[in-house]
Parts: C-alpha cells; structure tokens; sequence
C-alpha cells in the first residue's frame, strides 16, 4: 500500500505555474501524453529523461513556442488569466517578452550572433517597450554582470565567444527582465566540464539571490542535483516518477528511474 | 443603334498608357494606403516601358493618377534635368497630355526619387516616391511572412536593435537614407530613400504622399496631417545632415540640402540638391522677378 | 514536554526491480519524541538505521506508517505530505548531519556555512559573522575560510558540514554519524554544540559509531536489530 503525497497544507503560496494533462502528438509519435505539473513561487523543477522523452517538448510549451493538442497552463500571474495555450500571438509574445525567460542548449536560437552581446540583452528589454539607450545600455550590463560575464567583452557578438560565454549572454537576455518564471532547456550540455561547473554555480547563485522560479531540463542528472529541489522523471512522452529530488536520485520508486539513476558515472 | 456607335473607336493605347483595369486597381490600393498610413498594400504592378527598379511604381502611380490638367514635375535626386526625370516627365506628358513644370508650386504631381522639394508642398499638391525596398523589417527579418505577422503585431523592438548596434558599434546611429519612421504611432515604413533632412518634412504635412516600389510591388502612404516619427531613442534626439551651415556655390543658396563637390585639391564645394531652387535662387540674383514657396528649412532649420 | 515527532508503524522497504527482489530495511517501527529529547538508534550494521533517518527526512520513501511532526505552522505527516512543505520543512525545522559534505564548486567554506542563515532572513554580514564563528569552533584553520572545500581533506569537510548543519537551530535534527572522521577537538565542539541545541529543545535522533562521546546526552535508546520484539525496542532507557 503505497502513501500518497496530499495537497500542500504547510505552503500557503499558490503554485506559480500550473500544467494539467498537457499532450501533443507529432503524427503517430505521441511525444508528450497527459503531463501535469505545479511549481511553486521559488521552487527548481527538473525534468529528466532521455532523447526523446518529450522533456524539451514540454518545455517549450511552457515557452508557449508550441501548443499542445490538449492540456491547460496557467502561471499566477496578475496580468493574465485563464489557459495561457488560449492567447493568441500577440499576448502570448508579451508575456514571454516580460515573464518568462528562456536558456536554449543551442545558444542559435536564443541569440543573434552577429549583434553585440549586450544587444542580445537589450532586445528583451526593447520588446518590453524600454526606449531610452541609457537605460537599455546599463540593464543590458547588469544583467550580463549578475551572469558572471566578463564586462570589457560587452559588446562583443557572441560568435566570437566561447560556449560557455554564449550561454552566460543567454542567460542574461533571460533574466534581465527578472522574469517570475525561468526555463532552462540543456543550459550546460556541450560545455567542458569545468565551464559547466561554472554556468551551474551562476544558475545556482541567480536562483538563491533572486528567488527565481525555474523549470530545468537536462539529461545530465549531476546538472538537475545541483540544482533541482523537485525532479520530475520523464518517459516517452509521460511522467513516470515525480519526488523531492534526493529521494528520486537516493531511493528512486520506478524501474526506470532505478535504471537512470544507476546508469550515472 | 450598333455596337460601333456604343464603343470608342480603336485606339493604339488607352489614356495614360495603363488600361482602365490596372488603373482602378492602383487606386484602389491607393485608397487602400491612405485609409491605414503606412501599411504596405501589395498591388500587381505591370509593365511599363522601363526597366523595374527605375522608377516603375512612382510611374504606374502617377499614370493612375494624371489627367490632362494635371501638372506634373519630375525630380531625380533633386534634379529635373537628370535623364530618368526628364524621361519619365517626357514620357508622363506623351500619354496623357498634361502639361509639365520645373516649379514646385505650379505643380500638381510631384513624382520624385529620393528627394522631398525644399519648397513646403500645399494640400492640393501629390508627391509621387520611387521605393526600391519598400520593408524597413528586412535588414532584420530576412522572411517576409514573418515580417508581415511582426507588423500586424507592432513587434518593432529589432528595428531599434538595429539602432542600438549602430550607437554602439560607431558611437552614433549611421543610418542615412530610408530611416525607418513610424506613421500614424502604428505603422513602420521606409520612406523610400530620402535624406534625414527629408523625414521632418512629411510630418504632419498638408500633402498626400504615396510611396510606391514597382519591383517589390507594394503601395504605401502618407495622407495629408499624419505622424511620421523617425524612430529615435528617447535620450538619443534625431539628427539630420549637417547643411544648415553649407551655401550653394553656384546660386548662393544657404541653408538647405547640398550635394557635395568633392575638388581637386582634397576640399569639397557644395550645390543646392534641389535644382529648381537654386535656379530661382540664381535667377533672384541676377535680378529677375522670382516667387519663392515657403520653405520647410528656415536659415539651416527645420521650423 | 511538548511532543515534537510521533512515528507509529513506519515500515521501509527497498524494491529493486533489476533484481526482481525487495529487500526489507524494519518494520513497524513506533515511538515518540519530545523537545530536547536525544534518541540513538542502535543496531548491528544494515539494521536500518541510517535507512530510519532518510525516511524521517523524506529521502527515503516508506511502505507505510505514519510520521507526524509538529511543526511551528501544525501537525503534518511527513510521510504523506506534499514536496513543497517538506522542502519548507527541511528550510526551516528540520535538519540533516551527515559523514558527506555537499560542496559547491566556487562556494567558500563561509559561505556554505552562512547560507542557512541568509536562507532563513539573516543580513549577509551577520550570516557570515555567525558562520566564523562556528568555523573557528569546530577548529576549521582561518587560512581556509575562503577556500572552497571541494578541495578539503576529509576531515576539514566533515567540520564545514556540521558548522553548516548546526549553525541555524532546528526543531528536529537528524545526526547521521556525524563523529565519524572527526579530530579530538572537533568531536568536543561537536558534542557541546548538540548539549546546547539539546538544552534549547532541539529534539535528535542519532546514530553514532562510538555513543560514548554523547552518552551523557542520551535519553532513550532504540534497537532497530531485526528479530527483536517491537516491545523491547521502544523506550529502553540507558
């Protein structure tokens, strides 16, 4: 007879972001069925599994960069309200404009590679309507500084920088709107190993500083420890364990998540 | 009663050189322009006796629009007397009959490249652009669909991206002709490949401008009183070209948009960019009774 | 005394599916625990003792039973509650020594120890002033409070783990060994350090593999041998 978890009772904060029974078929390949997920206001959500298993899907619906088929998303948010899969274009732009930052593995689609870093970081705050350059300028540097980015190298265009240096202007454009909810999809994979360590404290300092709500995913099961208080086991394109993350990586419930954990170096 | 009687004889061509379909098309795109200020509407654009890329969609406009009272001027880079103004003016009065002028203010049509006449154009008075690239979003966003959804969206941010780069590339927006402006606080267009020192000029003014690109195929406008903003940071003000200071060499003119003379010696001298102007100017000088328009610029600024 | 945790018949067993087997760790294990109450588990090697602290703490997912604690904000089943409250739980009331230090690379030795307190609302500055403190305590040398300990010895570890782990009072704690490896003069502050929680009401469950340098802390002492009678478990005093 297994115990099941209840509702919050302690935690009086209603979970910022909730997904219900999110599925989205590609042809005959279901690639995410009936996902549900809440996170709360601060929490680090990390979402585990391999190629395939639908965790960068579910994802990017998050990013609202794709609908799914069924399935409802609502962040607790003040200016929205309702399914956010219902918005159209127009808010649903605004809203990841403002709100919702993302990290991509492939730092080409996240950035613009010939534009200046700092441009990279002011045009998030351009879409968001900034018009002064001033201010843009001295955003754009802050937000680039709390990455651990070096400040004489500013302006130069991410395709002169190395992988961890793309990530870290990544991830400034991300968080210089100090968005309520983080997405972070491979944010490491690819990187030497002591990059990666480096980007991993940054997102683990940013996290601790300002409290910001993430949703991780990664293969790599060191990067979703280092970071991750909740962890959520994906498998084709379902969820086959959720739990605190020491107890999904100490003494994981599912044979596959046995297997994965059991897998690790 | 026979249909002979009922018809107009054959004629070689039909008035105005385009036929009465192309026509009413072209004023329906124009009407179409007017009613969202500057919204690019496609049109079909057909053939003239020109090469694309010359001039095409300011002529099939002004075809459209002339009728055998129509004054019309033409200008090239400020010039009446280059050979494509003088051609297409040519050309213009051949089909139609109109009569022609140099003068701004006897004007009615005013079919321009790259140049706004310095004289403040009236409400009765048309000015006619020749747009080669039409969309300001494509140095940013090279597909044109996206372009499209991103300005039913206003989604603009890329634009001052690009002015971002420029500021922090070169210390100063470099971006000469075609700045890109917003009309109506709706719309970003490109009002063709004007100077700087144009933009100001189609502010809020009492003429109806049409820009038209006949390669590209699109039509767009600004009605009389409308916004056109260039787009400019808040702390960052517009500047225009620096000829406020510079005097024609050949007419004395000061004040106004010059075409620089680069000289054998390494110094440059400057002439008036808008011909007519300098010859009323030169004609003043000599003693002739000549009308000056009001002008847009007054002693090198913009009033 | 108030009562601060009440476990009634926690069992805990491990399944290992590419085994096919299931292993037990104990079975209907109940007791009590009081404010400023001391347990030690006791038990021969794989009698679950350890395995008893993660269920307690939630690393470890039990078969059934029930574990209420009264936590500042009501009573919860910690077996049962919800992933947010436990994450709460362990922020705020209930803490965790282990042998294995967590290090973060790039983190100093004081900042690892001062973050409890920046967690919980301290000032930056008083966190680390504090956080000295407990270093200079467990005998940690001044030259390395701004190393990073990722790059430790084992010992120097283990008292930037417990400085870290003791430094911010709890309700519960949860001592997994935590003399194991330690120098002479760690081990005193160690053991003072709990007398004082002990003496504040922190309640402690511990397993130790020489009880003798807390006995004289000891309340209550558990058998968890297998084969034993629940009866003979429960409560035997020292």
């Amino acid at each position: 007879m297994a115990i099941t978890i209840e509702a919050p009772r302690l935690v009086k904060a209603a979970p910022l972001l909730k997904a219900q029974n999110v599925s989205k078929t590609y042809g005959h390949v279901q690639a995410v069925k009936n996902v549900s997920s809440e996170v709360f206001p601060g929490e680090v959500l990390g979402i585990v599994g391999e190629s395939g298993s639908g965790k960068s899907t579910f994802l990017r619906m998050l990013n609202l960069e794709e609908t799914p088929d069924s399935g409802s998303y609502t962040l607790d948010l003040p200016e929205v309200d309702g399914n956010l899969f219902d918005l159209d274009r127009f808010a649903r732009r605004m809203l990841c404009a403002k709100r919702i930052g993302i990290v991509y593995q492939n730092p080409h689609l996240g950035l613009l590679m010939k534009h200046s870093s700092s441009g990279n970081v002011a045009e998030r705050l351009l879409v968001a309507g900034e018009r002064r350059f001033s201010v843009l300028r001295e955003k754009a540097q802050e937000a680039l500084e709390a990455s651990e980015f070096p400040v004489d190298r500013l302006d130069a265009p991410p395709i002169e920088l190395s992988g961890g240096m793309q990530q870290r202007v990544q991830l400034a454009k991300a968080i210089a709107l100090e968005p309520a909810l983080l997405l972070l999809d491979e944010p490491t994979t690819g990187l030497d190993v002591s990059v990666q360590a480096l980007v991993l404290d940054t997102l683990k300092r940013l996290q601790q500083e300002r409290k910001i709500t993430m949703v991780i995913v990664s293969h790599d099961l060191g990067v979703i420890r280092t970071l991750a208080d909740r962890v959520m086991v994906m498998r084709r394109g379902e969820v086959v364990e959720a739990g605190l993350a020491d107890q999904i990586f100490q003494d994981p419930q599912h044979a596959y998540t046995q297997q994965l954990v059991h897998a690790k170096l | 009663m026979s249909l002979s009687t009922l018809t107009k004889d054959w004629e070689p061509m039909s008035y105005g050189f385009l036929d009465p379909s192309a026509k009413r098309e072209i004023r329906r795109k124009m009407l179409k322009a007017v009613a969202v200020p500057g919204c690019q509407m496609p049109y079909a654009s057909r053939e003239v006796p020109m090469a694309r890329g010359w001039g095409t969609g300011g002529l099939q406009v002004s075809l459209t629009l002339i009728n055998p009272e129509t004054t019309v001027k033409v200008i090239d880079q400020g010039a009446d007397d280059s050979v494509n103004a003088a051609s297409i003016r040519r050309f213009l009065a051949r089909v139609s009959g109109a009569p022609t002028t140099l003068d701004t203010l006897d004007a009615d049509l005013i079919q321009s490249r790259h140049r706004i006449p310095e004289e403040k154009l009236r409400e009765d008075q048309v000015l006619v652009l020749q747009v080669p690239n039409p969309e300001p979003l494509r140095p940013v966003q090279p597909n044109m669909s996206i372009a499209r959804q991103m300005h039913a969206d206003a989604d603009y941010g890329r634009m001052w991206l690009q002015l971002y780069e420029q500021i922090v590339r070169s210390g100063r927006v470099m971006q000469g002709a075609s700045y890109p402006s917003m009309v109506n606080g709706r719309h970003v267009m490109t009002p063709s490949p004007i100077p700087r020192w144009d933009v100001p000029k189609l502010h809020m003014a009492k003429h109806l401008t049409i820009l038209s690109a006949g390669r590209e195929k699109r039509i767009h406008a600004v009605p009389p009183f409308t916004r056109v903003e260039p787009l400019v940071f808040d702390d960052v003000p517009y500047k225009v070209e620096e000829h406020g200071d510079l005097t024609c060499v050949r007419s004395g003119a000061k004040g106004f948009f010059m075409n620089e003379i680069p000289q054998g010696d390494g110094s440059s001298t400057y002439e008036i960019s808008d011909s007519e102007f300098g010859v009323k100017s030169i004609k003043q000088t000599e003693g002739t009774d000549t009308i000056f328009g009001e002008t847009w610029y007054k002693n090198g600024e913009m009033s | 005394m108030t009562t601060v945790l009440e476990v009634q018949s926690l069992t805990k067993g491990f399944t290992m599916h590419h085994l096919g087997n299931h292993l037990a760790a104990f079975d209907q294990v109940s007791f009590n625990l009081k404010a400023g109450e001391f347990l030690l588990l006791k038990g021969q090697n794989g009698a679950g003792k350890s395995t008893l602290l993660r269920t307690l703490y939630r690393s470890y997912v039990a078969q059934s039973g029930k574990v209420i604690f009264h936590s500042q904000h009501g009573a919860i089943d910690l077996l049962s509650a919800a992933d947010v409250d436990i994450t709460m739980l362990r922020r705020e009331e209930i803490g965790f020594v282990t042998q294995f230090l967590v290090a973060r690379p790039r983190v100093s030795a004081e900042a690892l120890v001062a973050e409890p307190l920046r967690m919980a609302g301290e000032t930056a500055e008083a966190a680390m002033d504090e956080a000295r403190k407990w270093l200079s305590a467990f005998g940690v040398k001044e030259d390395l409070w701004r190393a990073y300990p990722t790059t430790f010895s084992g010992g120097e570890q283990q008292k930037v783990n417990l400085a870290r782990a003791l430094i911010l009072p709890q309700k519960l704690l949860l001592l997994d060994e935590p003399t194991a490896s330690l120098d002479v003069k760690a081990r005193a502050a160690l053991v003072a350090r709990l007398a004082q929680l002990k003496a504040d009401g922190t309640a402690m469950i511990g397993v130790f593999h020489h009880p003798d340098d807390v006995a004289h802390l000891i309340d209550r002492v558990i058998d968890l041998t297998p084969g034993l009678e629940n009866e003979e478990r429960e409560d035997v005093v020292v």
